[in-house]
């Protein structure tokens, strides 16, 4: 649970360029960049599960979680959804161009303590980025983990993005795939219906696995019901909140969940960590 | 304050302007109780007798009327709607500022204020309890903030025990006053012909030598004293003493948030003048040249809309969970960040509530039949 706070800068972001754009899905962009400073690219270190602050010149900045790998020394990868002002802004944009970025922030994945167990994968969703890098995690470290659990719930079939990648995937051993969407499609070879229906399915050891979930909290209570009934303990249950970050590091008081700030205390918690106050609708 | 009352010396009251004159002397600006708009607010003084005298200030849920002192006392008004907070945590400011050239390339520089060493005179123990939160806000080992830092670093203050409390104040029941007792220069205690004073810092030493002083007596000390517990027993509100983080945090469906957010308006002003708010938004705002752009914060509130706004949804898109999110964090959660609570017993969130929501009776009805 400990990633390393290796902030490079708390003041002002780095100046970095776009090295390539990745269209995902009529809203959903990958930016691949590298910080225009080549001491400031070299040092830079992050784990799955942190994110940095884009910033769109003149128009403002927006978290975004990391998607690339912590070893691809050649750019940092973002994947985004065009939905507000800067993310708007943001998919205009070509290779060459540049924007600023501030990071790594945050506390990412437990994925240096889970060494050798079971690793599912519950999300909900667009394309869920920060469990997505998880799963890039495990296979490029595959000897690392145990089996490969990967569960994403969509609420339309045309909603799920990578989707050769999940067809990829499930055919890798040692890898469970479940895809569930409310509404099929044509060629929809994946579960129709709530993704709720699957959890009971997964097969993994409760006694040497861990679960790491982001999405939907109706989607994430539902999970984490079913999987501590099947015997996983709650210390080994891991969540992604997601927050009005401004400043990103602890100050400005947008992201405040209780006690914590998701921005500096998460965005990863242990369950026991949120669950009380996650069952309380306003914070 | 007197904890070492034998250090305790004796300011005649014509030599008030002295200590101002001698602050004056050593660079600072000196800021000091003004009224402006109606009210007492701390601004900058034109000369060292620039201190009024007579003003008093009668406050009551959702009304702050200036009055006059029959005694003429410099410092005989309760606090105003700010003191300390916007001279550390600016309602407004540049965090970094950024230059586009014509090839696109961005360059970022970070922003310091250049503010002047200043000095304010007359601060009261409520204000100064929530320096010291303030502080442990924006100074937290390892993430300095550098604006409030440069602030924070240069100022000077002169603390002033409260004689007549106002009819909002609570801080003898939170520990925070009325008396000041830490994270002053200097402090003083206004009696009839002058202020029993001590040091609180070297830099308030070294400024009290250069005034003509002379040991308190022990008649003067006691009688700072006892206007210190009378002001303390005059004060008719309170909170708990003890920590009411776990019967907060144990009734978030109680039925008085929908009661307290039918009358709250939501319009923030309760966090605009808490001495411990600090939460703020940062915009962006591009030149008309279009070839630079400020990063700036400002005073943001948990009652306002934005405060939760996520894409597609709102995590608070209601009164009643915007006034729970203030008074939970108030009260409760701030012992998780900050080890106590994040209230100093100020009372100004009564005074400048359009409505009169008075907090200490919110507690009283969240709390009822409840054993902590």
């Amino acid at each position: 649970m400990n990633a390393p706070h290796n902030i490079i800068d708390t003041g002002a972001p780095h100046a970095a360029t776009v090295v390539a754009r990745t269209e995902e899905s009529p809203t959903i962009f990958t930016l691949q960049l590298r910080l225009d400073n080549a001491a400031a690219q070299a040092a830079y270190r992050f784990a799955p599960g942190q994110f940095n602050m884009l910033y769109l010149f003149g128009v403002g900045e927006v978290p975004i979680s990391i998607m690339s790998d912590p070893e691809d020394r050649n750019g940092i990868g973002h994947t985004i959804r065009a939905v507000g002002r800067v993310t708007r802004g943001l998919a205009a944009l070509k290779p060459g161009d540049k924007v600023g970025l501030r990071g790594p922030f945050g506390r990412g994945w437990p994925l240096q303590e889970v060494s050798g167990c079971d690793v599912l994968l519950v999300t909900g969703g667009l394309g869920c980025a920060p469990a997505v890098s998880v799963i890039h995690y495990v296979l490029r470290r595959r000897e690392r983990f145990g089996k490969l659990v990967i569960i994403q719930g969509v609420k339309h079939a045309e909603d799920l993005i990578w989707r050769e990648q999940y067809d990829r995937w499930a055919k890798l051993p040692d890898t469970q795939v479940m895809v569930a969407a409310d509404e099929g499609a044509a060629f929809w070879p994946w579960h129709v219906g709530r993704v709720t229906e699957l959890f009971g399915l997964a097969s993994f050891d409760p006694k040497c696995a861990v679960a790491m979930m982001c999405g939907p909290e109706g989607m994430m209570h539902a999970a984490a019901d079913s999987l501590l009934a099947r015997g996983l303990p709650e210390s080994r249950l891991f969540l992604s909140m997601e927050r009005n970050m401004q400043c990103a590091v602890g100050r400005c008081g947008h992201c405040q969940f209780g006690g914590a700030f998701i921005c500096r205390d998460g965005p990863v918690f242990n369950w026991g960590e949120v669950k009380s106050l996650k069952s309380h609708r306003g914070f | 304050m007197f904890s070492h009352p034998d250090h305790a010396e004796f300011l005649p009251l014509d030599q008030l302007p002295v200590l101002v004159e001698k602050l004056m002397q050593r660079g600072y600006q000196c800021l000091g109780p003004t009224v402006e708009n109606g009210a007492i607010v701390m601004r900058e003084l034109q000369s060292p007798d620039g201190l009024p005298r007579g003003l008093q200030a009668e406050q009551s849920p959702g009304r702050y009327q200036l009055t006059r002192d029959p005694h003429n006392r410099y410092f005989a008004w309760a606090n105003g709607p700010q003191a300390i907070k916007p001279q550390v945590f600016a309602a407004r400011e540049s965090l970094w500022q950024v230059r586009r050239d014509a090839s696109g390339t961005l360059a970022f520089e970070a922003v310091v204020p250049d503010v002047p060493p200043q000095a304010l005179i007359g601060v009261r123990a409520c204000d100064l309890a929530a320096l010291a939160l303030q502080d442990a806000h924006f100074l937290r080992d390892g993430r300095r903030d550098a604006q409030y830092a440069q602030r924070r670093e240069r100022l000077f203050l002169v603390a002033v025990q409260c004689a007549e409390p106002g009819a909002t104040c609570f801080c003898a029941s939170t520990g925070d006053g009325p008396t000041p007792t830490a994270g002053y220069d200097i402090a003083l205690a206004e009696l009839a012909d002058g202020f029993v004073v001590v040091a609180g810092s070297e830099q308030g030493a070294t400024v009290l030598q250069t005034l003509k002083l002379s040991p308190a007596t022990p008649q003067q000390i006691d009688a700072s004293r006892q206007q210190g517990l009378a002001a303390a027993a005059a004060q008719t509100r309170s909170l708990p003493g003890h920590n009411l983080r776990d019967v907060l945090m144990n009734n978030l469906e109680h039925p008085r948030w929908d009661e307290v957010a039918a009358r709250c308006l939501a319009c923030g002003n309760c966090t605009a003048v808490c001495p411990t708010c600090f939460c703020h938004a940062e915009v962006d705002e591009p030149a008309l040249t279009g070839q630079s752009s400020e990063h700036v914060r400002q005073w943001d509130s948990c009652f306002g809309e934005a405060h939760g706004h996520l894409h597609g949804f709102n995590v608070r898109p209601d009164i009643r969970s915007r006034y729970r999110q203030w008074l939970t964090h108030k009260l409760a959660t701030w012992h998780d960040q900050y080890g106590r609570s994040g209230c100093v017993g100020c009372g100004r969130c009564i005074v400048w509530c359009p409505v009169g929501i008075d907090l200490t009776e919110e507690v009283a009805a969240l709390t009822a039949e409840i054993q902590p």
